[in-house]
């Protein structure tokens, strides 16, 4: 019994926490930019501008060009959404508050979400574009160079705490790995966003030059399970951030599943203040970011990390 | 049968029946595709018996990498949509003679060397924990000359690229002031990969 509410209560939260973060994101960006647009339907502050994009993609044709590989097309954009559902299960909240608590949980998650990026490969690909090729090989070659600092940060994490288990690492979580983990935290948050095709990191989808890459083909509601899969990519990039480097629930006065749902949220919005403030990095500037700085940063961290931990003992 | 041999036995039958579908299919990039399937259906398998770190481990290097690698190279090569050319070879049936041949080997070889032996699997046994002792403590020697195996390709690896890479750019040397410059850049792509 208890597992189904956890399975339910995941599937609301992945049904509902991507839209603020996308609603959030229409609103945070009008602000910086002094947009007007997204403050407009509705009324009070533009509340039901997200409302108004749901009808317009459902309302859309859901075309398939000719040219098109048609099968591979149509799964897509699943491909592509369901992997970060799969993730969001074994993310703690609190402490015991986790849906499929996995003695693996850092590993499986992941492991698993490197599949969601196949899914914009298969897009790629399957469009029959060559504005979409590309960003499909874009997003190939984004995900080998970003995957393995991504993976050395993490296994920092997992090292401090002596565990693979998500709740394992947030509860073995101290104020000071704030300082000691800091390098791996940001190798971890940046490779995370490289892995979403976030601005900075949008070359694969870069809309003002290759036409949003592989999603070029895609309308209507197919369209919009890519752009779900993006917020829900950053929702989960957050939440293992928080976990990983942050203490995940830890933090005086307020319950645990709060502290857990702040830290996530002031992320997303750095995410968020991120696609603002930089300009898109180009393909070189970004193998050079991974492979130059990132990789070897994670690779000092791992070995600090080590040092300390067979220094004091623990 | 338990339930977990009738599971394990219906992913046998997807991995082997993505695997075939992988060298029958004639679209490239489908072939690619049947691999994740059977990548996949493998790491259930490992699942199945209680190996977890090993099938995540799969799922992680193989689906997510190695497949993304493979993608990435036809697509940078040729990827037609539709039937490919050149998806046909004439060593199709001396190549169905060695993979028979292979399997029948093997297959022969698991039978009769562990044809009673049955192995009790316990929830745990395939951890992180137990993994890891078994490799630091009992194997360190294997792990380490696999490693120095691994360490030699990449070294190769970079050796190999450097190599073109100097007389790339000494040929662009030549060829203007900025040249040199630029010349630099494939070098260090060629590292990276």
């Amino acid at each position: 019994m208890r597992d189904v509410v956890a399975l339910v209560l995941v599937t609301v939260a992945f049904l509902t926490l991507p839209l603020i973060i996308g609603q959030a994101e229409h609103k945070v960006m009008a602000h910086m930019q002094g947009r007007l647009g997204p403050m407009y339907a509705g009324g009070f502050h533009g509340w039901a501008q997200l409302v108004a994009d749901g009808v317009k993609f459902a309302q859309k044709e859901d075309t398939v060009p000719a040219a098109a590989d048609r099968r591979i097309f149509l799964l897509a954009p699943g491909v592509a959404l369901v992997p970060y559902l799969v993730v969001l299960a074994v993310v703690p909240v609190g402490p015991g508050q986790v849906a499929v608590d996995l003695s693996l949980g850092l590993f499986f998650a992941l492991a698993v979400m490197g599949i969601g990026v196949i899914g914009s490969i298969m897009a790629g690909w399957a469009s029959a574009n060559k504005y979409s090729l590309l960003g499909g090989m874009r997003v190939a070659a984004q995900l080998v160079s970003y995957e393995l600092p991504m993976v050395l940060a993490a296994a920092s994490a997992a090292m401090a705490a002596g565990t693979l288990n998500l709740s394992g690492i947030a509860g073995a979580w101290q104020w000071w790995w704030l300082v000691w983990q800091a390098p791996a935290a940001v190798v971890f948050f940046l490779a995370g966003l490289a892995e979403l095709r976030r601005p900075p990191f949008d070359m694969p989808v870069a809309d003002s030059e290759i036409i949003f890459g592989p999603y070029t083909e895609y309308g209507g509601l197919r369209f919009a399970f890519f752009l779900l899969a993006e917020y829900a990519g950053i929702l989960v990039v957050c939440s293992l951030t928080t976990v990983l480097f942050l203490g995940g629930w830890q933090g005086p006065l307020l319950p645990g599943f709060l502290w857990t749902l702040i830290k996530v949220f002031l992320l997303a919005f750095v995410v968020i203040w991120f696609r603002v403030a930089f300009p898109r990095l180009r393909e070189d500037q970004l193998q050079r970011l991974a492979w130059v700085y990132l990789v070897p940063i994670a690779l000092g961290q791992l070995a600090l990390t080590g040092v300390v931990k067979v220094v004091t003992g623990a | 049968m338990t339930t977990a041999e009738i599971v394990f036995t219906a992913l046998g039958v997807v991995a082997v029946g993505a695997g075939v579908l992988v060298v029958t299919t004639r679209q490239i990039v489908h072939a690619a595709l049947w691999l994740v399937v059977s990548f996949g259906a493998l790491a259930g398998m490992y699942l199945v018996l209680t190996a977890e770190f090993v099938a995540w481990v799969q799922v992680l290097i193989y689906v997510g990498a190695i497949v993304v690698l493979l993608l990435f190279g036809i697509m940078l090569t040729r990827a037609p949509i539709g039937p490919g050319e050149g998806m046909d070879s004439g060593n199709r049936l001396p190549a169905l003679a060695v993979a028979v041949g292979t399997a029948a080997v093997l297959v022969t070889l698991l039978v009769r060397g562990f044809k009673d032996a049955r192995i009790e699997l316990e929830p745990g046994g395939g951890s992180a924990d137990a993994l890891g002792e078994a490799i630091f403590r009992e194997w360190v020697l294997p792990f380490e000359v696999l490693s120095v195996l691994l360490l030699a390709a990449l070294v190769g690896a970079i050796v190999l690229s450097k190599g073109r890479a100097r007389t790339t750019a000494a040929e662009r040397g030549s060829a203007g002031p900025d040249a040199g410059a630029r010349g630099s850049s494939p070098g260090s792509k060629g590292r990276e990969r």
